[in-house]
C-alpha cells in the first residue's frame, strides 16, 4: 500500500464520510490477516452510497482496508453486480437466469432496449434510466422477473413493458421532485 | 515423512512436499507450465491453473486425477505419472490452451524460448483439435520497456506473483472472469499509466511471448550504419556473465573478451565498459558517504544505481527522497562523461556521438529516456539494449561469439577495476564502496578487499564493518519486497544503518529483467554470481580509486569527487511521483 494517496476526488465528501464510518463500525483489527475478507461487504456499501465504483472510490476502499488497488479492481471486475460506470436514477434489471430465460426474458429485454433506445448495460442520455441483466433473484416461480430498484415485477411479457415504463417514469419524476 | 509409491518406486518425502517435489527425488519429471520454483529465493508459484501436471493418485482404494504441483503427498499414496490416459489428458489440456493462442510462433519474439511451444513439441501436437473463438486485445506498447501482448497470455499468473508478492509493486491483477479474464493493471490501463517500475521481473517469469521487452535493435543497426555518427557502446557488469548462455560458452569460461570482440565486429566505433563508470560512481558515492558519516547526518545513504528501485522509491516512499545518494546510475554517468569529456577528446559534437548501452535490465530503457537525462534534446544515453537483444543482434549478424578470440575494451572509458565488475551481483556496490571508503577514512591499505558477508543471493544481508574507530553498519537488499521491509524500518526509525544497497531484482543485476531466460533454474544465477566474483579476482586492480583512468579523468576534467563539475554531470535529483 502506498502512503501517497493524492488522487482526485470528485464525488461528495459526505458520502466518503459515511463509507468511512461504515468501515470503522466493522471494527476490523488492522493486524487481522482476514481483513481482506471484508472487501466485498465494503464494496456493496460503497456502491449503495455512490451508485457505482469509480477509480477514486476503489482507491479509497483499498487504502481503508490496506489492500492494493489492483486487487480491489480485480474483485469488482469479477462480480457482475459491481459497476464502475454510473447507472441511471432508475435502474431496470431483467433476470437472465435459467428459469426466466426459458420463459422468454430475452424478448422482454429486447422490448426494453427498443423502448429506451439503449442496449443492456447502457444509460439513457438524460441519465434517468439504465438497463442491465442479472442472474436469478430467487423468485423463479414468478419467471420472467424484472426488477426496478427494489421493486419486483413477476410473470412479465413484452406487452407489459409499456406499463412498467409508466411506473418507472413516475418514479424518476418523483425522485426529481424530492430533490 | 510420508511414504508414497510413484511409478512403482517407493519414495519418502517431507509431509508438506508436493507430488511434483517427491517425484523429482527419484528423477521422475512431471511436465509443468504455470508452476515456477525459484529455489534460491524460496519462492514458489503454484496456482495449479494450467493442469499440465496432472497425475493419477490412488489413496484408500480410490483413484483420482490431481495436479502434482499443488497436491501435497500423503502417506500411502500410489501415484502414476505417465500412463497413456495421463498423457492424453495432458495433451488435451495443451490443445485447449492452444485453441485460444495465436499461431505466430515463427514471428514471435519468444520463439524457441517459449515454454508452451516446448511442451507442444514434447507432446507431439501436430494439428489443431479444437477451434473456436479466440480472445484478442490491443498490444500494450505504452512504455519504452515492456511489451504486453495478452493474446499470448495463458493465465498462469506468474507475472502477478512476481509483481505483487516478490516485488510488492502490485500493479497486476486478474481482471474480469471466464473467457474475458486477463492479467492486467486495474481497468486494463496501459502500463505507462500505472505505478509500474519496469524492473522486468514479470518478463523474466512469463512462459510465453505475452511479456517481452520493447525492442530497439533496428534503430541501433541504423545508427551503426550512419556515416555521420560516431557510435560507442557500454556493457554493464552483469551482461558478460549472462551472454555466454545464449552461445553455449562453457559455464566456467569468461565471455567478457568474446563479448568485446563481438561488439567490435558489429561495427561499434569503440567498445567501452559500464564498469568504468561504476568505478566513477564509487568515487562520487563514496565521497558522499564519507561526508555524511563525518557530519553524522542524513544517514543511512541508499545506493541509487538501480532505476527500478529509484522508480519504486519515487512512487512508494516519497517521504524518504532525501536519503538516497544523489549519484546518477553508472549507465547515466557513462553517458554524461561520454558526451562531454570523451566527445571533446575526440572532437565530435555530442549530437553526433551515439551512446548505446547493453544492460541486463529493462528499467534502464525507461531511465535513459527520463527528461532529466536529456540535455538540449541530446540524451546522455541514446539506446538501451537488453542482454537478450544483443544476443539476437549477434545472431542476426552471423556472429557466434563463442568462436571469437578474446579482445580488450577500448580506452579511456573501458578500463575498470574488480570493484566495478561486482556491481552486477547483489552486495557488489556496497562492497566496492567499502573498499574505497575504508582506505580513504583509515588512510591505510586494506589487507583483504573481500567483504564476503555482503555477498550471496539472500534477500536481506546485514554486516558491521570496522573502519578506523567507527563501526559502520551496512545492509544489502535485493528484490523490492525486501527493500520495502527495510524502508519501512527506516521510516519508523527502527533500523539504524550507515549505508544500504538496494537492487530491484532478486539477486541483483545478474537476475535483471533483460538477462537470458532461466526458466526457473536458479542454479544459473548462482553460476552468474560466481563468475562475477571470479572476474573480480582476475583483475589486477580491485579498488575503484586505484583506476588510473579514473584518476586521470579527475585530474584532466572533473577536479575532485563532489566538485561543481561532478555535480553538474554525475548527480541528479528525485521527484515525488503521484500515485497513478
Amino acid at each position: 500500500m502506498s502512503e501517497v494517496t493524492e488522487y482526485k476526488k470528485i464525488l461528495p465528501e459526505e458520502l466518503y464520510r459515511k463509507l468511512d464510518s461504515f468501515v470503522e463500525d466493522l471494527g476490523i483489527d488492522s493486524k487481522d490477516p482476514r481483513k481482506k475478507g471484508y472487501l466485498i461487504q465494503v464494496l456493496h456499501k460503497a456502491q449503495s452510497l455512490f451508485g457505482y465504483l469509480p477509480e477514486e472510490v476503489q482507491k479509497f476502499v483499498a487504502r481503508k482496508l490496506g489492500v492494493c488497488h489492483s486487487e480491489v479492481s480485480g474483485v469488482i471486475s469479477f462480480y457482475n453486480f459491481f459497476t464502475t460506470l454510473p447507472k441511471g436514477k432508475v435502474n431496470i434489471s431483467i433476470c437472465m437466469g435459467t428459469a426466466c430465460f426459458v420463459r422468454g426474458s430475452e424478448k422482454v429485454l429486447k422490448e426494453f432496449e427498443n423502448f429506451l433506445h439503449i442496449k443492456s448495460g447502457g444509460v439513457t442520455s438524460d441519465g434517468k434510466f439504465s438497463l442491465d441483466v442479472l442472474r436469478c433473484v430467487g423468485a423463479c416461480g414468478l419467471a420472467p422477473v424484472v426488477m426496478v430498484g427494489d421493486r419486483v415485477y413477476g410473470n412479465v411479457n413484452p406487452k407489459m413493458v409499456g406499463d412498467i415504463m409508466t411506473d418507472c417514469i413516475k418514479l424518476a419524476n418523483s425522485m426529481e421532485e424530492n430533490k | 515423512m510420508a511414504k508414497v509409491i510413484i511409478n512403482d518406486i517407493p519414495v519418502e518425502a517431507l509431509n508438506d512436499a508436493s507430488i511434483l517435489d517427491a517425484a523429482k527425488e527419484v528423477d521422475i519429471f512431471i511436465p509443468t507450465l504455470c508452476h515456477l520454483d525459484l529455489e534460491s529465493f524460496n519462492i514458489e508459484h503454484r496456482t495449479g491453473s494450467c493442469r499440465v501436471c496432472m497425475v493419477e493418485v490412488e489413496l484408500g482404494g480410490r483413484s483420482k486425477m490431481m495436479p502434482a504441483c499443488c497436491t501435497p503427498v500423503q502417506d500411502g499414496m500410489k501415484i502414476k505419472t505417465n500412463t497413456p490416459e495421463i498423457i492424453q489428458i495432458r495433451r488435451t489440456v495443451l490443445e485447449l490452451l492452444l485453441s485460444d493462442h495465436p499461431f505466430d510462433c515463427l514471428i514471435c519474439a519468444k520463439s524457441l524460448d517459449c515454454e508452451l511451444q516446448a511442451l507442444a513439441r514434447q507432446f507431439g501436437i501436430d494439428h489443431l483439435t479444437y477451434t473456436g473463438e479466440r480472445s484478442s486485445y490491443p498490444r500494450d506498447t505504452s512504455s519504452n520497456a515492456i511489451n504486453r501482448d495478452l493474446d499470448k497470455c495463458i493465465m498462469c499468473r506468474r507475472c502477478e506473483t512476481a509483481c505483487n508478492e516478490i516485488q510488492t509493486v502490485k500493479v497486476l491483477t486478474g481482471y474480469k472472469r471466464g473467457f474475458m479474464a486477463v492479467v492486467a493493471p486495474p481497468e486494463m490501463k496501459p502500463l505507462n499509466d500505472t505505478n509500474c517500475v519496469f524492473c522486468g521481473q514479470c518478463v523474466n517469469v512469463c512462459p510465453t511471448g505475452a511479456l517481452t521487452e520493447i525492442n530497439y535493435i533496428n534503430p541501433v543497426w541504423k545508427a551503426i550504419n550512419d556515416p555521420t555518427k560516431k557510435v560507442i557502446v557500454q556493457t554493464a557488469p552483469a551482461v558478460r556473465v549472462g551472454i555466454g548462455e545464449e552461445f553455449n560458452i562453457p559455464e566456467n569460461e569468461s565471455a567478457t573478451g568474446k563479448l568485446v570482440a563481438g561488439l567490435r565486429r558489429l561495427g561499434f566505433d569503440a567498445v567501452f565498459d559500464t564498469d568504468f563508470s561504476a568505478d566513477l560512481t564509487i568515487m562520487e558515492e563514496g565521497h558522499e558517504l564519507i561526508n555524511r558519516i563525518n557530519k553524522n547526518e542524513n544517514l543511512p545513504i541508499l545506493t541509487s544505481c538501480c532505476p527500478g528501485w529509484v522508480n519504486f522509491m519515487e512512487y512508494q516512499f516519497p517521504d524518504l527522497l532525501h536519503i538516497p545518494s544523489t549519484c546518477k546510475s553508472p549507465q547515466q554517468m557513462f553517458g554524461a562523461i561520454a558526451k562531454s569529456y570523451y566527445a571533446e577528446k575526440i572532437g565530435v559534437s555530442p549530437k553526433d556521438l551515439i551512446v548505446v548501452s547493453i544492460m541486463p535490465c529493462l528499467a534502464k530503457k525507461y531511465e535513459a529516456a527520463k527528461p532529466e537525462f536529456i540535455n538540449n534534446g541530446v540524451p546522455d544515453v541514446d539506446y538501451v539494449l537488453s542482454t537478450r537483444e544483443l544476443a539476437k543482434m549477434f545472431k542476426e549478424a552471423g556472429i557466434n561469439i563463442a568462436k571469437l578470440k578474446d579482445e580488450d575494451y577500448d580506452n579511456p572509458l573501458g578500463e575498470s577495476t574488480g570493484a566495478g565488475v561486482i556491481f552486477g551481483a547483489s552486495g557488489g556496490v556496497l562492497e566496492a564502496a567499502l573498499r574505497t571508503v575504508s582506505e580513504v577514512i583509515s588512510k591505510t591499505e586494506l589487507k583483504d578487499v573481500n567483504f564476503v558477508e555482503v555477498r550471496g543471493l539472500e534477500g536481506i544481508k546485514e554486516a558491521t564493518v570496522k573502519i578506523g574507530e567507527l563501526d559502520v553498519k551496512v545492509a544489502v537488499t535485493s528484490g523490492l519486497g525486501n527493500a520495502r521491509k527495510i524502508l519501512e524500518k527506516i521510516r519508523s526509525g527502527e533500523a539504524k544503518y550507515h549505508a544500504i544497497e538496494i537492487m530491484a531484482c532478486p539477486g541483483g543485476c545478474i537476475n535483471g529483467g533483460g538477462q537470458p531466460y532461466i526458466h526457473g533454474d536458479t542454479t544459473k544465477l548462482e553460476r552468474r554470481m560466481k563468475m562475477i566474483y571470479t572476474e573480480d579476482e582476475r583483475k589486477v586492480i580491485r579498488k575503484s580509486h586505484d583506476n588510473p583512468y579514473i584518476q586521470k579523468l579527475y585530474k584532466e576534467f572533473l577536479g575532485e569527487p563532489g566538485s561543481k563539475k561532478s555535480h553538474e554531470l554525475l548527480h541528479t535529483h528525485y521527484h515525488k511521483k503521484r500515485e497513478k
